[in-house]
């Protein structure tokens, strides 16, 4: 059996955050009743004409700063026109020969310690649809053109990735990038973040690409790793089994975790593309992209170098810290409240806190644990209030809203036992009562030690210092 | 009843009649004889004598703008809040607009009534006004012959006097050839001089809107209201908009007119020459100083538009689907039927046509060959124009190679009637401004001069064809109509 190579490219389509639409004065808000958001230019009524939305421009070009592309200096909107009843006009307007952004990259990790590039090829702006409403009226369809208008860029990467596993990554560096640069709020349920997948395989060692499918309708990063490596099977089995897979758009149902054909190349539209009358050519000039790249915020790569340059954070932790602009931020938040040490601060962050959250479903921004109260729990661990044991206690207590960590300390008694004469009292009972391994130790097994450290913290519920108690212990056992 | 924009200007600042008086006596004409001519497609009666009462209310104030009471008649393809907006097609017969055009807008901001919509080809494509969903327009000269296309409805109403003027609109001499064909003024500006907005698109990159009257002197001052940067169409040009009137007064002392030796060439009829080049003379006689010129790209003209109009408009009329608007066929039982029947009962045969041309020069395969090489073509068009203009000031030469022709006499041969535009349409293709002028008769039927001027050289085009109306009495005749 033949070894098979996977080639993924993906098309991400990222809702650029404006408050009105990218040819109308029409709000983009989420969620309003249907068509009380779509003025005449956005419903295509006789004689209206788009007038560009100049922030669309800033946005896109801010992306295309940031991913090292080159910025058209004249790009040109084009109508690619086709029938559908959510399409008003009967055609988008989008861009075709002169994207506004051109040929960039970003470098992806989709393992520890190993590093790649994925091509960029371009990155074009366009009109969102309206949407097809099938359940609100028996045997007819509704047309919501709420979102007929809504700004759309369109970021195409090179066919670079060879698993789901790197499209994925890929997806989520896209959408961590998108987020900082604040040009896309990264909603995926709402469809603020979608993703199409271009996938093929071909005999390991081939340069010819294999026929794609083009998965759509994916909405999320686990329905993207799985409807790839579904259709990645299905492509494999039918060549296998002697047959050939057909250039064809697919559509990924997650209930059943399959892709299903919508339409084959046979059947796709002759978009008939051509520049659109109605709009003028959008020139962007050197001075624009340097007062765009002087505004653009820390990007999440050096933010991610600077973690470890100054705070000496492991890649890994780095990595996590900056995947989110939200995560960064509780960080650094945290970090200011002089939450100890960075590295260890970066450990309970990506551990206990990011655990808890990912258990209860909820964004860092909801997280019960504010940067404030875990720089507080962590103050008490550094001046040895508590043991690192005892701070998991105080943590949990925190996530279930008891307070803040020196409440908690306060009203559970967990503050640490230093008063050597309590601890040698502790000592004194257990040395008593374990008469055989005490003889055991002083017969040179070290290893009883810990048998003597593990029966006083039960005896002291933990409180004890564990510092102190193995010295002391030490001393006595002589 | 042959007033003057001008005229009636004097005559309701000097109290000689009321807005509301000269409404009715417009409407009255409506009603006797737009049954025979058939120029207008909707009449607002009502609403225009509600807009006149106003009128001479502001008037009595003494607030009154430059066009307070005067009626005008409105081309079909201009949005007008709660009036049917049809383009004369069935696809628009129940279309009630929701919005005023920038155009209509400027006209009520600046007092004007409205008469009515006109009659028009359908969706603007046609030079005859025989491709009207609500019938054929007669030439008020001679009712078997057609008034021009496709503002053949607002010329028909200026030169049959149911209206003192009216707005057109120009995408490949759709102003100027009616104008000519009944014997009126009518300028098609440079493009982006007066907003699209709400003008029915045809070909996007060719329409531009302008006004048909009976002289120079109200066409200058009806594109005074006209003209404009209007933030809502992007490619209206932000350049101020000059004094029209004031220049009609200077001197054209100097002046070089250009003679393209093509407009000149075989097909063009030898009445309609012998006329045009009276016309020249009288220039001549006026001072101006007549250079021999070359439009050798001229030729390209026909086949690069019909290329360029007909692909933007393949695009611009699919929002026609039956949809959200207009026509819709009953039970449809599908998407597919549904486009399919909507738009084929909604739209006439010449419309399916220019959609079914235009349709096939962007598809996959053919766009290089056509649409690519139409927009090449072009700009040697253009080029040819500017050349010309670093010899000339104005261009001047015949607006049609005959005289108004009879109904049905052409609606066989697309391409013959096509020829219509010759003359016409490589201007829309440059985006230069011309403007037609009556300029004598053949056979009793006018004849139409067209000058042509560099960008936004509208001043002085305005100021050339006054200066020829000060010198000839063309422009005052009127067919008589019984």
């Amino acid at each position: 059996m033949a070894a098979w190579e996977t080639v993924i490219g993906l098309e991400i389509h990222a809702q650029l955050a404006t408050e009105s639409k990218i040819f109308s004065g029409a709000s983009t808000a989420f969620g309003a009743e249907p068509n009380t958001q779509a003025c005449t230019v956005d419903l295509g009524f006789p004689g209206v004409l788009p007038v560009l939305n100049a922030e669309v421009v800033n946005m896109a070009v801010k992306f295309g700063v940031a991913i090292g592309a080159e910025i058209t200096p004249i790009s040109v909107f084009a109508r690619k026109n086709y029938f559908y009843p959510d399409l008003p006009k009967g055609y988008q307007i989008s861009q075709f020969e002169l994207p506004i952004v051109g040929k960039g990259q970003l470098s992806i990790s989709p393992e520890e310690g190993v590093s790649k590039l994925i091509g960029i090829t371009r990155a074009h702006l366009e009109e969102d649809a309206g949407k097809s409403v099938h359940d609100a009226f028996p045997d007819q369809t509704g047309i919501d053109l709420n979102r007929a208008g809504t700004p759309l860029l369109e970021i195409v990467s090179e066919p670079d990735m060879r698993s789901a596993k790197e499209a994925v990554v890929y997806a989520r560096k896209i959408h961590t990038l998108v987020r900082y640069l604040d040009i896309c709020d990264g909603n995926m349920q709402e469809g603020s973040f979608r993703c199409d997948a271009n996938v093929s395989v071909r005999p390991m060692g081939q340069e010819e690409l294999g026929t794609r499918a083009e998965l759509k309708n994916i909405n999320s990063f686990r329905f993207l790793e799985r409807a790839i490596n579904y259709e990645i099977e299905r492509q494999i089995d039918l060549i296998e089994d002697g047959g050939k897979v057909t250039q064809e758009t697919r559509l990924y149902d997650a209930d059943k975790n399959e892709t299903r054909s919508m339409r084959s190349k046979e059947e796709a539209n002759d978009y008939r593309y051509f520049p659109d009358p109605d709009l003028l050519p959008v020139a962007v000039t050197e001075d624009d992209i340097e007062r765009i790249k002087a505004s653009l915020p820390e990007l999440p790569e050096q933010k991610r170098q600077r973690y470890i340059d100054n705070f000496g954070l492991s890649d890994y932790n780095a990595e996590l810290l900056t995947a989110s602009r939200e995560t960064a931020e509780y960080f650094e938040q945290a970090l200011a409240q002089d939450g100890g040490q960075a590295s260890q601060l970066a450990n309970w962050i990506v551990g206990d806190l990011m655990g808890a959250l990912n258990k209860s479903d909820l964004e860092i921004q909801q997280s019960p644990v504010t940067p404030e109260m875990l720089a507080g729990l962590l103050q008490r661990i550094a001046d040895n209030t508590i043991s690192g044991k005892i701070a998991k206690q105080v943590f949990e207590a925190m996530w279930q809203g008891e307070g803040n960590a020196d409440d908690i300390i306060e009203s559970r008694g967990l503050k640490q036992i230093t008063d050597s004469g309590a601890i040698e009292s502790l000592i004194d009972e257990v040395i008593a009562a374990n008469p055989d391994q005490v003889e055991q130790f002083r017969a040179g097994k070290e290893k009883v030690l810990g048998f003597f450290v593990g029966q006083i913290m039960k005896q002291s519920k933990g409180k004890a210092n564990p510092g102190q108690v193995n010295q002391m212990l030490r001393e006595k056992l002589k | 009843m042959t007033k003057t924009i001008k005229q009636i200007q004097q005559g309701l600042a000097q109290k000689e009649f009321s807005s509301v008086e000269i409404t009715q006596q417009y409407l009255d004409r409506i009603a006797s004889h737009n049954s025979a001519i058939n120029c207008f497609i909707t009449v607002t009666d009502e609403l225009a004598l509600q807009q006149a009462k106003k009128a001479d209310a502001v008037i009595a104030r003494g607030d009154a703008r430059a066009l307070t009471g005067i009626p005008l008649a409105h081309k079909d393809i201009y949005c007008t809040d709660g009036v049917r907006t049809s383009c004369a097609s069935r696809m628009l017969d129940n279309f009630i607009a929701p919005y005023d055009a920038t155009v209509i807008e400027k006209f009520k901001l600046d007092g004007a009534v409205m008469l009515g919509k006109t009659n028009m080809d359908e969706f603007a494509m046609g030079s005859s006004n025989e491709n009207s969903f609500y019938g054929a327009v007669a030439n008020p000269w001679d009712f078997e012959r057609v008034p021009g296309g496709s503002s053949g409805g607002s010329a028909a109403a200026v030169a049959a006097s149911l209206a003192p003027a009216a707005t057109g609109t120009d995408t490949g001499g759709s102003i100027r050839q009616p104008a000519a064909l009944c014997g009126i003024s009518g300028i098609k500006p440079t493009y982006g001089r007066v907003s699209r907005y709400g003008m029915i698109a045809f070909g996007s990159s060719l329409d531009q809107g302008g006004p048909l009257a009976r002289s120079a002197e109200d066409c200058a001052i009806l594109l005074q209201t006209m003209a404009g940067f209007d933030p809502r169409d992007s490619t209206s040009i932000e350049r101020p908009v000059p004094d029209y009137s004031e220049a009609l007064n200077e001197d054209i002392g100097g002046l070089k007119i250009g003679l393209p030796e093509e407009y000149f060439a075989e097909g063009l009829d030898a009445d309609v020459a012998k006329v045009i080049e009276t016309a020249i003379e009288e220039y001549r006689k006026l001072g101006a100083e007549i250079i021999d010129i070359q439009l050798p790209n001229l030729n390209l003209s026909i086949p690069v538009y019909y290329i360029v109009a007909t692909a933007e408009c393949s695009s611009n009329l699919s929002r026609f689907d039956g949809v959200r608007f207009g026509h819709r066929c009953d039970n449809p039982i599908d998407l597919e039927d549904l486009y399919k029947r909507s738009r084929d009962e909604g739209f006439g045969d010449e419309v399916k046509r220019r959609i079914m041309i235009g349709t096939y020069a962007l598809s996959a395969g053919y766009y290089d060959a056509y649409y690519l090489k139409a927009q090449q073509l072009r700009r040697l068009i253009k080029q040819d124009y500017e050349n010309a203009f670093e010899q000339v000031d104005i261009i001047l030469c015949p607006v049609t190679p005959e005289v108004a022709f009879k109904q049905g006499a052409k609606t066989d041969n697309p391409v013959s009637m096509y020829l219509q535009d010759i003359y016409t349409l490589a201007l829309n293709l440059a985006g230069l401004p011309g403007m037609s002028i009556p300029a004598g008769f053949s056979q009793g039927l006018p004849v139409g001069m067209q000058l042509i001027g560099n960008y936004f050289d509208e001043p002085r085009l305005l100021k050339v064809a006054h200066k020829f109306q000060q010198a000839t009495d063309w422009h005052l005749k009127t067919p008589e109509i019984r």
